[in-house]
This record gives structure tokens, sequence and C-alpha cells, in this order.
């Protein structure tokens, strides 16, 4: 997959909300599509978004194909201290996404 | 002259769209989806607030947003979206973990025709809360591949 | 320019897709993280670096460079894909990136980014005239089944309705452009083909000299504008 547009704050203050922004680049086709030939295209979105800092889970998203193509996802995060944030998602043919952040809580 | 872009719209808009607009969720779907979250509980208003533009220029992708207004000792678990005129209701299941940073999400989603948009959100005391907006959706003039 | 091209009445202002957008969709363009166009520009990105920046360093200092395309060179109009390609072809002896392509809207959507806020201002002097010429005369010309011309929807019927949609005067500031529609990138060709397809009328071949001549053409009509690129359009 296409790397992401991911937009998280590399240092925030300890107990104090931030946002997370991220783009991602996918079709999510929604299986309700027919083809030139009047096949219909088979259903392939991101169905499961995942973060996660340190392994605790921040958010997540079981998504459906009324999410637009190219999902957009902002959400928020509260750390208490330093840790690495991990931002998972895959699709119905199994493509994965997978981005890191280094968070630094002062 | 006038009647002349009439004529292109009929032509224009029998081009695909990405979601059938003749397909709608069941009467009675979403309420039957909302009952099951709240898991025979009671769903009541308020807490809960969905933002979405009561005028849609393309169904394609209209911005919506959630927000929960979690009090002090609540902990919000999850938010559910659904969408009552698009060929399936669901949209999306939010979960909220314990470093989520309050009840706020925003995604952008696609709507197949005028309808009304709900969301439901949840708390770890079972307690939910519903919030509901309708949407016009126009009709783009101009479709095409 | 406005006066001596005789494109738009006196008193009507020239009005970007942007200002006839509502704001959901000029939201998205105001914000670059949540333009999904920047997701094209980051691969336009990766296109520059293996190639374009041996001879023309730093994108940046393509600043200027979409403003003033497309060109007039060697009796045709050459546009900035065309102008890509030639490079590639001609300088870098790799192979043309195919049209509508993710490298190709990604390299453009990069170059014209770094024009951003610029007015439009294309040469329309010498050898240009001609190609303008016969670009408006195009663009006035009722084609197609439903025997309508450019001007007709696009001057003449511009801010009025056409179901739920307000008609935009149709200029090219902000290509290539995510458009809503298409849930996805496109160029400026994909938007004409659209349009000669919707009058149902011979849709050109991308590389036709008359292309380029109505793509010159809007470019000077739309002169002062300022660059959007990577616009965002329902």
């Amino acid at each position: 997959m296409v790397r992401p547009l991911l937009n998280v704050p590399r240092e925030v203050r300890a107990g104090v909300a931030f946002e997370v922004r991220i783009l991602i680049q996918h079709a999510m086709e929604t299986g309700f599509r027919r083809d030139a030939m009047g096949m219909v295209v088979a259903q392939d979105i991101i169905n499961r978004f995942e973060c996660a800092v340190d392994g605790e889970e921040v958010f997540s998203a079981t998504l459906h194909p009324a999410i637009s193509a190219n999902p957009y996802l902002a959400f928020s995060a509260r750390l208490g201290r330093s840790g690495t944030m991990v931002l998972r998602w895959v699709d119905d043919r199994g493509g994965e996404g997978r981005e890191e952040v280094s968070i630094s809580v002062s | 002259m006038m009647v002349l872009p009439r004529r292109a719209f009929v032509l224009m808009a029998a081009a695909g769209v990405v979601l059938p607009a003749g397909v709608r969720a069941k009467p009675g779907e979403v309420e039957a989806l909302i009952r099951a979250v709240a898991g025979g509980g009671v769903v009541r208003a308020g807490r809960v607030r969905l933002a979405v533009p009561e005028l849609v220029e393309n169904g394609n992708a209209v911005g919506i947003s959630v927000g929960a207004e979690v009090p002090a000792g609540a902990v919000l678990t999850d938010i559910h979206v659904f969408a009552d005129g698009n060929p399936r209701p669901g949209v999306a299941h939010f979960r909220f973990g314990r470093l989520s940073g309050g009840g706020k999400v925003a995604t952008r989603i696609r709507l197949a025709t005028s309808q009304t948009v709900h969301a439901v959100a949840v708390f770890a005391d079972g307690s939910c809360w519903h919030d509901s907006v309708s949407v016009l959706v126009t009709l783009s003039a101009c479709l095409d591949d | 320019m406005l006066v001596c091209l005789g494109l738009l009445g006196a008193a009507e202002e020239k009005r970007s897709g942007y200002d006839d957008a509502g704001p959901q969709v000029r939201a998205m363009q105001d914000d670059d993280l949540a333009n999904p166009a920047f997701l094209w520009v980051q691969q336009g990105a990766a296109v520059w670096g293996q190639g374009c920046a041996d001879c023309h360093g730093a994108v940046e200092g393509m600043r200027g460079v979409a403003a003033r395309y497309p060109v007039v060179e060697r009796g045709r109009v050459v546009n900035l894909e065309q102008r890509v390609n030639e490079c590639r072809v001609e300088r870098q002896g790799v192979a043309a990136l195919a049209p509508e392509g993710e490298a190709m809207l990604g390299v453009t959507a990069l170059i014209g980014l770094q024009s951003r806020g610029m007015a439009v201002a294309v040469d329309v002097s010498g050898p240009a005239a001609g190609h303008v010429a016969r670009g408006e005369a195009f663009f006035r010309l009722r084609q197609g089944q439903l025997n309508l011309s450019c001007a007709q929807c696009h001057e003449q019927l511009a801010g009025q309705s056409l179901a739920g949609a307000r008609i935009v005067q149709g200029h090219a500031n902000a290509y290539p452009i995510y458009r809503l529609e298409w849930q996805g990138m496109g160029s400026l060709f994909r938007r004409l083909r659209a349009c000669l397809t919707g009058v149902r009328a011979e849709v050109l071949g991308r590389d036709e000299g008359l292309l380029g001549d109505l793509e010159l053409f809007l470019a000077a009509r739309g002169a002062g504008l300022k660059v959007e690129t990577p616009g965002v359009r329902p």
C-alpha cells in the first residue's frame, strides 16, 4: 500500500488530549458497482483500522462500504507517558498498512 | 435554450452512481440495529452529537463527526453510525480505549440518497445515547465515468 | 486581457470552481491534511526524486511554471503533462508516464502545487495568438447531439443551477483535481472528455492539437485567477 498522510504530534503534554488524523489511499470498492461487462466488481474495502500505544488500544474502527474512497479518520488520544503509537489497517484482499510514530510525553 | 441543459441532465444522470440509489435498507432495519446495540436497554437522546451537513453536493464523500459528552466518572466505549437510505445501513463502529482522548471521531462517508444518519454512543455502564440528522443529497448534474 | 479577448461581460467577475463549491468541498481543499489529492502529490514527490531532480533540483524551483502553462512551442501547444513526458523520453531516456496514472497525476499535481496562489498568466502573444483564437472558436462551437457549446453553459448560464449544482465558469486553474464524483484524481483532459461526452459530441484524442488550443484558451480566459492545484471539486 501507498503510505498514508498521517498527522500526529511528536511531542505532547501528559494527560492532554491531542488529535490523530490519517488519510489512506484506497478505492474502497463497495461491491455494488458493475464493470463495463456488467460483472459486479468485488467488494474491497479497508474493513478494520486500529490504533494502539505500546500495545494498549487507543481507538479502533470496523468499517463498511459506506466509508468514502481514500478514507479519512480523525480521533484523539491522551497519554500519560512516552510510547510508540502503531496504526494498522487491513482490507478485504488481505492488504495491510502500518505506520509507527514515537511520541514523547512531557 | 433552457430545455437543452435539462436534456443534458437526463442523459448524464443515467451514468452509474456508486451506491445504487434505488436500493435502501429495509424499513425498520436501522431501528433493529440500534436495539441490538442497546441490548434491549433504553436508548436516550443526549450525550452524543452527530454533525452532518444537511445539504450535500456529492454523496460520495460527506464529512461527518460524532462527539460524545463524557461526564466525570463515565467511560465511553463505542460509537455506531448507521445510514437508513444506503443499501446496507452499517457505516462504521468505533471503539474507544483507555488512552482515547475523549469521545470524538470524524470521517467521510457515502450517502446513496437523501436519508437519515444515526449515531449511537454506548458507555461502560451500558447506557445508550442516540442522535440523528436528516440529510438532503442533491443529484449531481454532470456525471461521468 | 479580459477586455481584449472579450471573454466575459465587463460586470461579470471571474469565479473559480472553488467559489461555486459548497462549504464542505472548500474546507477539503483548504486543508492539505484533509485533501486526498495530497496522497497523489506524495507519489509525485517520489517520481520527482527518480530523475526530475537530477536536472531541476528541488521541486520548489518549479514555482511559477504551472502558472504559465500551457506554452506554445514549434507550432503546437504543450501542456505540463506533455512536457513531463517529453522530458522523460528525450532527456532521461525513460518511459513516458501513463496519462491519468498515479505517477503522472502526482507529478503534475506536485509541480502545480509549487505555483499555488500565483495568478494564472499564460503567454498569448506572437505565435500563441492563433492557438488562443482557435481554442476560443472551439469553445464557442455548438456541437454534439445536444448542440451545445462550452460557452452556452459556462459563460451564458454560469451561476445558474443545473439540477442541484451551480453551473461553474469552467476555469482550469485547479488541475489536476480530486473530484468527489470520480472518487479520485483526474486531469483537465478527463474533465473535458466528460463534458464532450455529456453533450454527445465527438471526443477528441488527448494529443489532438485542438485540445491544446482549447487548454491554452481556457488558461488565457482564466488569467488572473489563482492557481489552486491540487483542487477539490464535487
